[in-house]
């Protein structure tokens, strides 16, 4: 009875400390307007398959390539699609594929940094070693050649996207666990004789958190800039699934005179990258983290 | 002697909160500095004498702003002049020192350039004359062969090396007003007393006024005529050093003495209760109100202005400052402790004891030996009692905090044995050591902010210990940490805060409640009130005494401070480049005879009192590794006697009262030598 | 000092034979060999076994590699697959074009990005930081595709000032490319730029606080000269890493500026050799990729060697 009050207590004080981040992220204009713009894009992608008004591959040729107007808002495509309805649905690729792919970075390549970081050492070269190696392949040769051989499903993206991104956290959070294993704090509980899981999960792991959470926040916006330049080189997903870089690919070439088709999706995925990145940003700046001066590796 | 140089008014300074809310961390500081005067401000962190500093070279910190008020130099204000102005007038009129020189060097010039760049700034030499002024300036702040210095980086030279090229840097534009912002703070006890020296011989040489900032109250004593002590933000008594000193007439200033510990004493210093208020958090009354015991009502509600006294030459902020004038007695007294006379059973024994820190060479680590010859810590052996405390004391690179972290297991010695309870050999290796002797030793670090995870709650960090070593979880752990709170004097409140919220005084009481947690036999202490404000120390100081007492638990006690070390330890043990040089019960280490070098620290330490001077003896050189051979001493000792200093170990030798002296010097000739 | 660079060099050399491996690993592990990929579903019969056959395939993996890898180091490739000429006729033009590409973008970005960067932090928190900070952010985050796309759209499609797309063989000659670069060149260096100046802005704002800017302010040094004398040298030099990290990772970016401008460089030829499963050609332009980005970092290494005053001073003692 006692403890599960202390674990409620626990638990209202974790989200009483969310608000409290939440809170200060929007206390600043560009926090605030990131926060309303992948709100507003996180929503659109919950509900737009209830509200998109026609069907987004239906094909009609007596609707191509028609300005926009109050049937058509942002007009159709050069197979009379309504872009209106494949705009809207286009953020739920992009959102659902980059969202778990970050999660997949997140996870490897926090695990991966931490434990290069407590081993140290012979072991922790070897592995940076060969961390570098790989990301000295540049992504879109390796994303491409993977994209290629596997094919375009969501299965295969998502894992090798998060592949990719997760390089990256390897080093954010080996730096993280370097600087906090110097701590007196974790001295102190080596001499106590904890055993090496405990000080991890206890002590280390919450010091290195916030960390790693920017990073990942950082990755996604970075992530969605990959995904979508594949989708645009036709390595994405396949058509006719609506996604944001193969509609700009598409019209690309018409838009000397269908201008509409190409900057619906433009102002959709420009929106929610700059709105995931200035979330990021926000997100450091109240965890008191300067990400400016790290490198987008 | 009576011209005015520079003069405060009504100066407040602030900064905008979060919630918009104006802020100040300076009230209505009005203060004068006369020609050829030495001005000692002098407060602990957060009091705003550093503000205060800078604002009289018209120099505001980014996100502070001046409120109201205004800082004269020669009747034109600072704090309105144009940067092209105060360009002339900053390093030729009024030139700072900085705290730490080795950051406030520019990491990418060389020392002769940045000397050169204040010459070319703020004189009409030409390139050979400035060349030759360079090394003048060099040579007056006696840094060894000026000429090869000149080409060298900061990063290059030892920390009082870089705080002499700051001094040579100021008066390069040879300033009407020197400035120094704690520059002798985070030198080693030696170094700090040569850095001094110079500064009062260049005070004489130049006639220079200076203002020197520090919380140290024994620095200031060696070189201010007149002192300013600030409180929160004010200045609460000002007036000439020695009356400051040794009749104090504000409470703060009085309690301040009391709680500085002092060689010439053995027991506890006084401490004074809470700590200062956070800027922004008085509204109405005495800003000292709560922490003094002299309050009245009137002091809750009214805030005292800043009275003069003529007959004493002295402003005081306080309603009831006649109640301490006389009073000046009760100063030179401390709080008798209870002493360990060596009765107890030994319970921990360190013999022959050598760490290295130098890397294994490969075949060495196939034979998982370690073949340095010439080891930082070497031949240490020490005999713990149950009950007692004793203290390791040296400057930076003694070894001191290596031996105790042997002791804790984190670092593997070399050679020697650790015994515990009974000759029971303890394991180097953590790993290898059984929970209940981990449970026996417990460790409590220098610095709270580092010794406590920021992301757990008091209450996480002291059931740690509680749920490891006896498994207690619910509402008995809950009870326990409450008892353990109670034992440091917190309330049950603290339980759920964040180390960030709390000051470093009731951050320490954590971490000693934490190590006390363990019910351990033995307890670490690194330097646990170097990182603390005096009052503070004092505080933290009377609290391990009064545990001990109760709980019978052995202290091995690490500190650079003698006094500090005087005043809590039973037993001494110097050491010098991780080599034993005197142990004895610490009464007798403070008299003589003494080993050659801890003469040279007692006559370094300075002490809050105008007519004790400390005596330079020895140079303060840096040594980066001990000898090969002979005394661990032999490079700066002052009483070396020949070659065989260099190249025999000194014998032991047991003087009459008891302390063992490491030396080639007969100790009677010592003893008589030293007299 | 000698022994620093070598070493460095010899890290180097290890991430590359990493590589190697990685891509010839890649290749092996992924369903199908080069020619089944290649020649999908007509791979059977005659036609598989003399692929099989020019490519060797049918001896054991390490015995390929090392040949592959010693020929490497020699600086031939071999033969790709769907041209059926050696690889280093196809790659010498497209490398050239893309180095014009990429070093005019590179030229233009870190001097204009060391400009911007002290501008912003310097006047930090005030209108030029503000104007500057909100473009770069834009720059910075959207894609190259985009900004190429919508460069296209207004200046060449709207105004009409200069050619969309890049209408020029892969073996033009200097002068002709120069011409054709511009739009590319805005594109690549847009984001390039924004990156790097938001480092440099960092960089030069903690310097900025230092006790020892402080002290210079304090010893009376005029501004300007602060800043070119106190401030500049060692905010920079940590931003050279950090440079050069990002331009490697732009590389990335000029695969995708070329597409759009329809430019015969490198990256329209990853693009190409993808599509065709030019295996050979792939694991190339990977190694030589993956040279580039090891060439730069280790310039950027030596060059933070050679300006750091405590790296130097080791030299002196040793």
């Amino acid at each position: 009875m006692e403890s599960n009050l202390i674990i409620k207590d626990k638990q209202k004080n974790k989200l009483e400390k969310a608000f409290e981040i939440l809170k200060t992220m929007a206390s600043k204009p560009s926090g605030l307007i990131g926060l309303t713009i992948v709100l507003f894009h996180v929503v659109l992608a919950l509900i737009s398959p209830y509200i998109a008004p026609y069907d987004y591959k239906a094909i009609s040729p007596n609707t191509m390539l028609l300005a926009p107007s109050a049937e058509h808002w942002f007009g159709t495509d050069s197979l009379g699609r309504d872009v209106f309805t494949r705009t809207i649905l286009g953020g739920r690729t992009a959102l659902t594929v980059t969202f778990f792919g970050s999660l997949i970075a997140l996870l490897w390549g926090g695990l991966l940094g931490i434990f290069c970081g407590l081993v140290g050492g012979k072991i922790d070269d070897v592995v940076m070693r060969v961390v570098d190696a790989f990301l000295s392949i540049p992504w879109i040769l390796a994303m491409l050649l993977i994209v290629s051989l596997l094919g375009t499903s969501t299965e295969v993206l998502i894992p090798a996207l998060g592949f990719f991104y997760g390089k990256g956290i390897v080093r954010v959070a080996r730096a993280a666990t370097h600087d906090v294993i110097a701590k007196d704090f974790i001295v102190s509980a080596r001499a106590r004789g904890h055993s090496n899981m405990s000080i991890i999960w206890n002590e280390i792991i919450p010091n290195v958190r916030d960390a790693i959470l920017v990073e990942g926040a950082m990755r996604w916006s970075w992530m969605l800039l990959g995904f979508s330049s594949l989708s645009f080189l036709g390595f994405g997903v396949s058509p006719p699934t609506p996604d944001w870089g193969l509609m700009i690919s598409n019209a690309r070439g018409l838009m000397s005179f269908a201008y509409w088709s190409v900057i619906a999706p433009i102002v959709g995925l420009s929106s929610l990258i700059i709105g995931i990145n200035l979330t990021a940003d926000a997100f450091a700046k109240a965890l008191g983290i300067d990400r400016s001066t790290k490198a987008p590796v | 002697m009576n011209e005015i140089i520079e003069s405060v008014k009504n100066l407040s300074i602030g900064f905008n909160s979060q919630k918009g809310k104006q802020i100040s961390i300076l009230r209505n500081v009005s203060t004068n500095i006369k020609k050829g005067e030495t001005v000692g401000i002098v407060g602990e962190s957060g009091s705003g004498k550093s503000t205060l500093a800078l604002a009289m070279m018209g120099y505001i910190k980014q996100g502070l702003f001046p409120l109201k008020g205004e800082c004269l130099f020669k009747s034109e204000d600072l704090l309105k002049m144009s940067s092209r102005q105060l360009e002339k007038i900053r390093g030729r009129k009024i030139a700072m020192i900085p705290q730490n020189a080795g950051q406030a060097l520019t990491p990418n010039l060389k020392i002769g350039y940045q000397i050169d760049e204040a010459l070319k700034l703020h004189t009409d030499l030409n390139k050979r004359e400035r060349d030759k002024k360079i090394s003048e300036l060099l040579n007056k702040v006696r840094l060894p062969s000026p000429e090869t210095m000149a080409f060298r980086y900061p990063h290059e030279l030892s920390g009082g090396q870089q705080q002499r090229v700051a001094v040579a840097m100021a008066l390069a534009g040879k300033p009407d007003l020197l400035l120094l912002d704690e520059p002798t703070t985070g030198l080693d006890v030696t170094t700090q007393a040569h850095v001094l020296e110079l500064l009062r011989f260049i005070a004489k040489d130049t006639g220079t006024s200076m203002i020197y900032v520090s919380h140290d109250l024994g620095a200031i004593a060696q070189v201010s005529d007149r002192i300013v002590v600030m409180y929160a933000g004010e200045i609460v008594l000002e007036g000439p050093a020695r009356k400051i000193l040794k009749e104090p007439i504000h409470p703060y200033t009085y309690g301040l003495l009391k709680s500085i510990p002092k060689l010439s004493l053995s027991g506890l210093p006084a401490s004074m209760p809470g700590s200062q208020p956070q800027p922004g958090s008085i509204n109405e009354g005495c800003s000292f109100y709560d922490r003094c015991n002299l309050a009245t009502d009137n002091c809750k509600k009214n805030s005292p202005d800043l009275e003069h006294i003529k007959e004493l030459d002295t402003n005081v902020r306080c309603f009831n400052y006649k109640e301490l004038i006389n009073q000046n007695n009760n100063l030179q007294t401390s709080i008798t402790k209870k002493s360990n006379n060596g009765e107890g059973n030994e319970i921990l024994k360190l013999k022959d004891v050598s760490i290295s820190y130098a890397k294994q060479k490969f075949f060495d680590q196939l034979l998982n030996k370690i073949s340095d010859q010439n080891p930082t810590v070497k031949d240490i052996n020490i005999d713990i009692k149950k009950g007692e405390t004793i203290a390791l004391v040296g400057e930076s690179g003694s070894g001191k905090s290596t031996i105790l972290k042997s002791i804790a297991g984190l670092l593997k010695t070399k050679d020697g044995q650790i015994k515990f309870e009974n000759d029971r050999i303890l394991s180097s290796n953590l790993k290898m050591r059984n929970p209940n002797d981990l449970r026996a030793i417990q460790l409590i670090f220098q610095n709270p902010d580092e010794s406590l995870n920021p992301n757990h709650t008091v209450e996480q960090i002291l059931s740690q210990p509680l749920k490891l070593y006896f498994n207690l979880s619910g509402e008995e752990l809950k009870k326990n940490i409450i008892d353990l709170l109670k034992k440091v004097r917190l309330g049950e409140f603290y339980m759920s805060r964040y180390p960030r919220q709390l000051s470093g005084g009731e951050k320490q009481r954590v971490a000693v409640a934490r190590a006390f947690a363990a019910k351990p036999d033995i307890i670490l202490c690194d330097e646990v009130t170097s990182a603390l404000d005096v009052s503070v120390q004092a505080a933290v100081l009377n609290l391990l005494q009064q545990l001990k007492e109760d709980l019978g638990t052995t202290y091995v006690f690490v500190s650079h401070d003698l006094a500090v070390v005087r005043a809590i330890s039973d037993r001494v043990a110097v050491l010098y480049q991780g080599r034993l040089c005197e142990i004895g019960p610490s009464q007798n280490v403070y008299k003589f005879p003494s080993h050659p070098y801890t003469e040279v620290l007692l006559g370094a330490v300075l002490e809050p009192d105008p007519d004790i001077k400390p005596k330079l003896v020895a140079e303060d050189i840096v040594e980066e590794k001990p000898p090969e051979k002979g005394c661990s001493f032999q490079g700066r000792c002052p009483r070396k006697i020949g070659d065989i200093c260099n190249s025999e170990v000194p014998p032991w030798q047991i003087g009459e009262n008891g302390n063992a002296i490491r030396c080639h010097i007969n100790i009677e000739e010592l003893a008589s030598l030293q007299q | 000092m000698l022994l620093l660079i070598l070493k460095r060099i010899g890290l180097g050399l290890i991430t590359l034979f990493i590589v190697s491996l990685i891509t010839f690993v890649g290749v092996e592990v992924l369903p199908g060999d080069a020619c089944t990929t290649y020649l999908e579903r007509e791979a059977y019969g005659a036609a598989l076994d003399a692929c099989i056959k020019r490519l060797g395939l049918d001896v054991p993996a390490y015995e390929r590699y090392l040949d592959w890898a010693s020929n490497v180091v020699r600086g031939d490739f071999g033969y790709s697959l769907s041209g059926e000429m050696p690889i280093n006729e196809v790659l010498g033009p497209r490398v050239k074009n893309s180095l014009v590409l990429a070093s005019v973008s590179i030229l233009i970005g870190i001097p204009l990005a060391i400009v911007l960067g002290i501008i912003t932090a310097l006047w930090r928190d005030k209108l030029p930081d503000i104007m500057i900070s909100t473009i770069t952010i834009f720059s910075m985050t959207i894609p190259e595709f985009i900004s190429a796309t919508l460069l296209i759209l207004i200046v060449a499609i709207w105004l009409g000032w200069l050619p969309g797309i890049v209408i020029i063989p892969s073996d033009a000659t200097f002068y002709e490319l120069l011409s054709n670069i511009i739009l590319p060149v805005v594109a690549i260096s847009m984001i390039m730029t924004a990156h790097m100046a938001r480092m440099v802005r960092s960089s030069v704002i903690q310097v900025m606080a230092s006790d020892y800017v402080q002290m210079a302010i304090l010893k009376g040094v005029p501004y300007w000269k602060m800043v070119f004398r106190h401030v500049l040298p060692n905010a920079l030099l940590p931003a050279i890493n950090v440079v050069a990290l990002t331009i490697a990772w732009l590389l990335g970016g000029v695969v995708v500026t070329e597409v759009v401008f329809n430019y015969p460089g490198l990256g329209r030829l990853v693009i190409e050799s993808i599509s065709n499963r030019d295996l050979p050609v792939v694991q190339a332009l990977a190694i030589i990729l993956a040279s580039i980005y090891v060439g730069i970092n280790l310039i950027a290494d030596l060059m933070t060697l050679m300006l750091n005053p405590r790296l130097k001073s080791l030299q002196i003692r040793k």
